[in-house]
Order: C-alpha cells, then structure tokens, then sequence
C-alpha cells in the first residue's frame, strides 16, 4: 500500500439531536480507488461534506491529514485549492452555458482583466480528451446527456488540477454504457496518477473497480476490505449487520384476504428529466395490511406513490389502477383523496405542512368541507378537531393555534398525519414517516400505525430504514431502479436478502 | 391577572394587527393638529373617501393576488380602459360616434363582467400557460393602455352626462324626511351607524358564547367590554363627521361592501382558506387536494372584476373618461397592500389591513395637500411611510 494522501483521523460530527459521525477514521492511499458503501443514513455524505469543506473546520471533531499536513478548510474554495474535488449526483453544471464556460466557471483564464476565449477553448478541449469526451466545447451542456454531463464534471474538476477526485453515486443516473465508460475513465485517470474515492450503492461495480472499501453504519467505519478479500455477500453482511433492537411493537393480528389497491403493469414517465421512471410496476394491498417498500433512495418509490396519488407531477403513465377491484384512473390529488386515498409527504417542510399557518389549519386543510356548511368554514369545529387529534396522536404543542413550524420535527409529523387521518382514508401511503424524529416519536407513530390497520386502515410505508421496513410490514416490495426487484414475506424477509436485491 | 397586565398581553400579541390603525390614527392626528382641525372636517373626510374608494377596491384584489404570490400590473390601465368602455357604452350616439345609449343598469354589470373576462385572460397566462405574473400582466399594461388611447382616438376626453352614473363617484345617500330633530346633520347615515353598532355587539356577543360553549379561552371581561366600546366608539365617530356633511358617499357604500364580502370570504370560507393555503405552500396544498390553477383563474378573475368597478368609480367621479385614467393606479394599489401589512412571500395578508394601507396613503396625500406641502416631497414622504411599514412588518414577524 502507498502512503495514504487522505486520513480522516477520529471524526465526530454531531446534528441537533442526532450523532451523525462517531469516531470515524478513514485512509485513502495515493493513486487508488476507494469506495465507501453503507446504506442510507449511514454517513458517506457527512463524511464527504467535512472532506470538502461543506462543514467547516471546527463543526465537527477530528483531524482531516491531505498531503500530509492537517486541512483546516472553512468551505469548498479551500479544499479546492488544495486539490480535491467532489461530483455531486446532481450536476453542478449550467445547463444555459456551453462546455468550455462552464470547465473554467470560477477559475476563468484571464489575459488581464479580460477572459481569453481562444486559450479557454484550447483548454477545455484538452480536458475533454482527458476523460474521452468526442464533442465540441461549444455545445451548451443542456443539449448533453446525464452521461456526458457527468463527464464534463470530471473534466472541468481536472481542469483544477485535482488530486482527489470524489463521486458521489456517479452511476446511479446512467444507463449501462455509460456506467461502464465512467467505470473505465476513473481507471484511465488513476492510470494518471488520480485519486478517487467513489460513494456508489451499486456492489457489484463497487467490487469490480474499487482497490480498497470502507463501510460505514450508522455513522461509524466498520470495515476496511482489499480488493482480495471482498465478496458482495461480506459487504452487505457490514453494512446491515446492526443489532435489531426490538422497537417494533408487537404484531398482533393478521390482515384480511381483500385486497383493496391492485397496480398492474405501471410505468409512468418523467417529461422533463425524459427517462422513464418506473417500469412495470405491479403490486397489491390488501384490507389491514401494512406493505413496505425498500429501495435506495432514488429508486423510484415516492415516484410511484405520486403516480398513484393523483400524478401531481404530471408523468406520463400506462398501466392499470384498481381501488377495491374498480378500475380507477386519477387526474388530480384530488380524485385520489375522494377515492379514499392519502399520502404524507417525505419532505414534511417542503410539500406536507404550509410553515406560517398554525396547527389548526394544517390539520383541517385536506378536508375542510367536513367542518363547514355552505362553504362556511365553523372555526369552532376547526379548533375541537384539532384538539381532538392532538390528544390522540399526543402533539406536543402548547396550543392548537401554534405555528407549525415552532413544533419539533416529530410533532410536525404527528401533524401531517392528523392531517391526513381526517380526511378518514381507507389507504394511507406514509412516505418516511419517521425521518429525522427522535426513537420517542418513532415508536409512537409506530403504535399509531398498527392501531390505524387495527381498525382496517391498508398502509404502505415508503422508508429507506430497513429495520423499521422489516418490523413493521406484513410483506415487503423491494424497488430498484423503478422496478419491482422482489417481494418478501414478514418471515423470509432478512437485510440481507433486501439489500441483496435493492442494490442490484 | 389585573386589567392592566391583561390589556398589555392582547396588545403585545396583536402589534401586528393594531400597527396599522395606530398608525392611521397618528397620521390623523398629526394632520389635525397641523392643519388646526381642517383635515379632521366632515367635509375632508368625505372627500378622502371618495378619493380613496377607486385605489380601495383595487387594493382588496391585489391583496388576493400577492397572497396567492402573484402580481398584476395591468389593473390601472385595465380600470382606465373599462371606464371609457363604460362612458361610450352610456354615450349618446349623435354625440359620441360609437355611443350606444345603454341605459347604467345595463352598463355596470356588462362592465364588470368584461372586467372578469380580462381578469381570466390574465389567469389563463399564469395557470395555463405558466407565464410569470410579473409578465402577463406587464403585456396587459401595455394593451390597455393602447386600448384606452384607440377608444378615445376620435373623441379625446368623453364627458358623462348621465347623473345616475355620476352620483357613483359624487352622491350621497339620501336623507330621512326631516322630522324636526338634529338639523343640519344626515340623519340616515347617524341611523345606519347606531344600526352598525348594534350588529357588531349582537355580532361579538353571540361568538363570545360560540366559544364558550365549546370551553375554548375568550378575551377578560373588561377587555372584552373596552374593545367594544372602542370600536363602538370608532364607528359612531366616522358615523358623526360623516353626517355633519351630507352624509355616507356612494363610493363609501360601494367600499364598505366590498371590504366586508371579501373579508368574509377570506376569513370565514373554505375558498379564503384554500386561497391562504396555495400562497403559504403551492405544493402541499396540491397534494391536499386543492386545485392550484382553479383558484388561480378566481383571484384574476376577481381581480378584473375590482378593476372595473375602479374604472367605473373613477370615471364616475371625474364625470368624464381620460385618455390617461388609470394611471398608476396598480402601484398605488400594490403600495397600499404592503402598507397594511400584506406580505411579499405570500400566504399572509388581510383585506382589512389593505384597506386601512389605502386610508394612510390617501390620508398622507391629503395632509400634505392641505399643509401646502409640495408634490415632490409628498411622493418622498410616501416613499419612506411605505418603506417604514414594510420594515415594521418584516420585524414583528415571527414573533408570536
């Protein structure tokens, strides 16, 4: 093994409430490819962010060493400066400008005072040639493709001289070919002596190219493998292989035979990223049953409940939707609530909760007409309501006519889910419901939702969580790439066979 | 807890909402004093009233159109156009070429219903065909404001002889037969204030039960009672200065209704609510079943109808249709918006609050006329009252 380039050196790194690194340490050596693999949440993001200067100096504990000398980068300019460079899944790049503008973005060649376009075009074509790009510099980067646009990253990361090259989830947007391209380049440059470390949910590649993994769980490094000793069985057995505590309560009845949401041969697809987003998509939910579906995230799950819940996005769908055995097809959100059917959102601050209005209005805000007569909204109803569900979902608000966005994360969540339960749904789709909310939380809303198909409610909890996915679902779709990859019973479902499946 | 201590805790919560009638009150007072009393005179009110009526009602539209976090530029030449629309609609034809001798109740609500399909022209822009408001109401700007001028070409200026249509903009409500008490003042008006403030007791009297039926917290008692003295006191004192001239204005009727059917469509309905629901968060209000786009076509839809009845207000006040009416009218409207409180990143707003935004503006205005101030510090000093109001709002937000 070379000298390392990199050592991250006992990194801490704490969120309010929740550690997100604890005692990390990590070693790149000169001139590899390293991987980090983990599953969501692990802290392959959090890690990188403090690589590259995203979290400063003094937000976290621990030391960065890069080139042998300690790193006290206060933002992305400084670990620029020093060499290394990071590619985000989404594309940092100007759609609007062309390829050479926007190689040199922020580092422009200047003669002067003014840019030198001739030498800035000579240069980004020598760039290109570097990472094996056959086009002209002037073609703006909106007329390329995801592959090619990753591309241009890379070379616009070289034009900066880059030591360190990082990726995270490179591959996850692209089609075969250019995977394998991508694959080939990241060999090629480390041929010339780059450096890179790649974040990638993709075994498989991981193993094919990395020289050395590091696997991370729940914020701390649990194995460093060499490219001799590594299988994908071993990896996913390090990266899932935590201790279920038994958080879950207790499954105590069986849901019915009736099945009362049946999706046939869905595919939907997304006008403007012009891919398609799901591809045959076939599943069934039956009367007091809770299914989960597992997937990395951008594996097209909350795509598919948005398909369903009335297509807000407004893909383009073929398939066949039938609510109770009665073919249905939904225009609005809408249609889909009057059909009995609702969806907290993942994002509860981005599309669940309106922020400046209080807890009352979210609450009754999917259904109002219930508390009004003649389009009259009685606010006295409004107010009894809103009690009445903070007292059953045990909302920690001094008042109902508190903001929402003075609650805790959790209490907000507990709100999207009032909200969502008046409306009085025969279907409820929970999209991570308990991302980002203390265990306390958790296991309430875990009580609720067993209460819920108690009572004959169906639900599919979306959730990036495996151990709360096989805790609380009676049987379990895995989903991948916008495909069923599998479906497993409560008792044959293990990590290991989920992860197996979600990463292939 | 003491009178006191309970009188400062309702305050404190509701600076924001009192902000604005304490300060209407000081720029009164202000005036009153500088002006030795004339600004206060019956007869200055009601001309402020008037003046404020045509901007008022523009106001109240765009309170809904930033609300839902839009904007409308076409509205003061929109109302300009509809006015001279109106004019040749009621014009004699030997005098007007175009004239059709269209008697005003025909007019009127012909005129307000072109203005709803302008409004809807707009909203087609915006929901449909996802044109930033800023711009497809900047396109309608410009075409009624050539729109106006291709109307008037022939004739220039179009004098409105019909006195129905006038009294709009001028008239006075009619009085009661004189029955030997209290003369030289309105008598209807006086009436129709005692009747106001019975209404609004009864009115307070019957939510405060409302509410303690359900066991929820009301106001003390003896704020409860001073709150109904105090606004008793405000409508009996309008109520009075109104009827020492010639009492209530049309303009102040027509006003008045407005405010009062828009306030309680947005504070009481489930269209206000849902309106305040897509201007908070567009997305999760879709995703709670609510049409975006529909309500979209309502608030321009309405909007254009408020434009029309300000062309006719306007036009009828000046008894005449301008080839420059309705200049500026959308920035004096979107001023009075901000000033009452109405907030950019929408979703927060009150149609009151807009109202009383129109009040401090026309009363600066006013003021300043009777002070012998100059027209170039009057726009200075609006400038800064608008940017001072904007400021308090942006820094009390947030705090309850």
């Amino acid at each position: 093994m070379n000298a390392p380039i990199l050592e991250m050196k006992n990194i801490t790194k704490e969120f309010p409430g929740v550690k997100a690194l604890s005692d990390v340490s990590f070693q790149v050596a000169k001139g590899e490819i390293h991987c980090l693999v983990g599953e969501n949440g692990a802290g392959k993001s959090t890690l990188m962010k403090i690589l590259s200067g995203v979290y400063p100096h003094g937000n976290y504990n621990g030391d960065v060493i890069f080139n042998g000398r300690v790193q006290k980068f206060s933002g992305i300019s400084d670990s620029e400066k020093a060499g290394i460079a990071i590619i985000y899944q989404e594309l940092a790049l100007i759609p609007e400008m062309t390829v050479y503008e926007n190689i040199f973005l922020g580092h422009e060649i200047k003669n002067g005072l003014l840019i030198d376009w001739n030498e800035t075009i000579k240069q980004a074509g020598e760039m290109l040639k570097k990472v094996n790009l056959d086009i002209n510099p002037a073609t703006k980067v909106r007329n390329l493709g995801v592959g090619k646009q990753q591309l241009v990253e890379i070379a616009k990361a070289l034009s900066k001289d880059v030591k360190l090259l990082i990726l995270d989830e490179p591959t996850s947007s692209l089609n075969e070919t250019d995977s394998e391209n991508l694959l080939a380049l990241l060999r090629d440059l480390k041929h010339q002596g780059v450096t890179s470390i790649m974040i990638s949910h993709k075994l498989k590649e991981v193993i094919e190219i990395a020289d050395t993994i590091t696997v991370l769980r729940d914020g701390q490094t649990v194995a460093t493998l060499s490219k001799d000793e590594v299988t994908e069985h071993k990896l996913i057995k390090h990266m899932v292989g935590r201790e279920i505590n038994n958080i879950y309560p207790k499954r105590e009845h069986k849901p019915s035979q009736e099945i009362v949401l049946e999706v046939k041969n869905w595919n939907a697809y997304h006008p403007t990223l012009g891919r398609a987003i799901l591809k045959d998509v076939s599943f069934n939910l039956k009367k007091g049953e809770i299914i989960g579906f597992a997937g990395l995230i951008g594996s097209g799950r909350t795509e598919l409940a948005l398909s369903i819940f009335g297509n807000p996005d407004g893909y383009r769908l073929s398939g066949e939707l039938f609510i109770n055995g009665i073919k249905k097809q939904f225009h609005h959100p809408q249609d889909a609530i009057k059909t009995g059917i609702a969806y907290v959102t993942e994002d509860r601050k981005g599309d669940g909760l309106i922020l400046i209005q209080d807890v009352k209005q979210n609450i009754t805000l999917a259904n109002l007409y219930k508390i009004s007569q003649r389009g009259i909204v009685n606010n006295n109803a409004e107010i009894q309501v809103a009690n009445q569900y903070k007292a059953d979902l045990n909302i920690k608000t001094p008042s109902v006519e508190q903001k929402v966005s003075n609650l805790s994360g959790g209490n907000q969540q507990k709100v999207c889910l009032g909200k969502w339960l008046f409306v009085g749904p025969d279907i409820l789709i929970l999209d991570e419901p308990t991302r980002g909310i203390d265990v306390g939380a958790k296991y309430e809303i875990y009580t609720i939702m067993k209460d819920l198909v108690k009572q004959g409610m169906s639900i599919i909890m979306i959730s990036s969580e495996l151990p709360e996915v096989l805790g609380m679902s009676d049987r379990v779709y895995i989903v991948s790439a916008g495909k069923i990859a599998g479906e497993l019973n409560a008792e044959e479902a293990t990590q290991e066979k989920v992860m197996q499946l979600a990463t292939n | 807890m003491t009178f006191f201590e309970n009188a400062k805790k309702v305050l404190q919560q509701n600076i924001r909402e009192y902000g604005m009638y304490i300060a209407l009150f000081v720029i009164m007072v202000f005036f009153t004093i500088t002006t030795n009393g004339t600004f206060i005179s019956s007869r200055n009110i009601v001309n402020l009233i008037n003046q404020t009526g045509y901007i008022a009602v523009l106001a109240v539209g765009m309170t809904l159109i930033i609300i839902i976090r839009q904007i409308d530029l076409s509205v003061g030449f929109l109302a300009g156009f509809l006015g001279a629309i109106a004019a040749i609609a009621m014009a004699d034809p030997k005098v007007i070429p175009n004239g059709l001798n269209l008697p005003v109740y025909a007019v009127i609500p012909l005129t307000l219903s072109l203005g709803v399909m302008a409004g809807l022209i707009t909203g087609f822009l915006v929901a449909q065909m996802k044109i930033p408001s800023f711009v497809a109401s900047l396109a309608g700007w410009l075409i009624y404001r050539g729109a106006i001028l291709v109307v008037t070409e022939s004739t220039g200026t179009i004098i409105i002889a019909n006195s129905a249509f006038n009294a709009i903009g001028n008239g006075f409500i009619p009085d009661i037969p004189d029955i030997g008490i209290l003369p030289g003042v309105h008598k209807l008006t006086l009436l129709l204030g005692v009747v106001a403030v019975i209404l609004l007791v009864i009115n307070e009297f019957n939510n405060r039960r409302k509410k303690q039926s359900y066991n929820f917290e009301v106001l003390p008692t003896e704020i409860f009672a001073l709150k109904l003295i105090f606004l008793a006191a405000i409508i009996g004192g309008i109520t009075w200065i109104l009827a020492g001239y010639q009492g209530l204005s049309w303009t102040a009727v027509i006003v008045l209704l407005v405010t009062l059917i828009y306030n309680f469509v947005m504070s009481q309905t489930v269209l206000g609510r849902h309106i305040y629901a897509i201007g908070g968060n567009p997305d999760a209000a879709e995703l709670s079943g609510i049409s975006v786009k529909k309500l979209v076509y309502v608030v321009f839809g309405s909007m254009g109808m408020l434009s029309a009845l300000s062309g006719i207000l306007f036009t009828s006040r000046l008894q005449s249709a301008t080839t420059t009416a309705g200049t500026l009218f959308e920035l004096d409207a979107i001023a009075a918006a901000y000033v009452g409180g109405v907030s950019a990143a929408g979703g927060v707003g009150k149609v009151v609050g807009s109202i009383i935004g129109a009040l401090v503006m026309t009363s600066l205005t006013s003021g300043m006329n009777l002070m012998g101030i100059g027209i170039s510090y009057q726009y200075i000093v609006r400038g800064a009252v608008l940017a001072a109001a904007v400021i308090f709002d942006v820094t009390t937000r947030g705090k309850n």
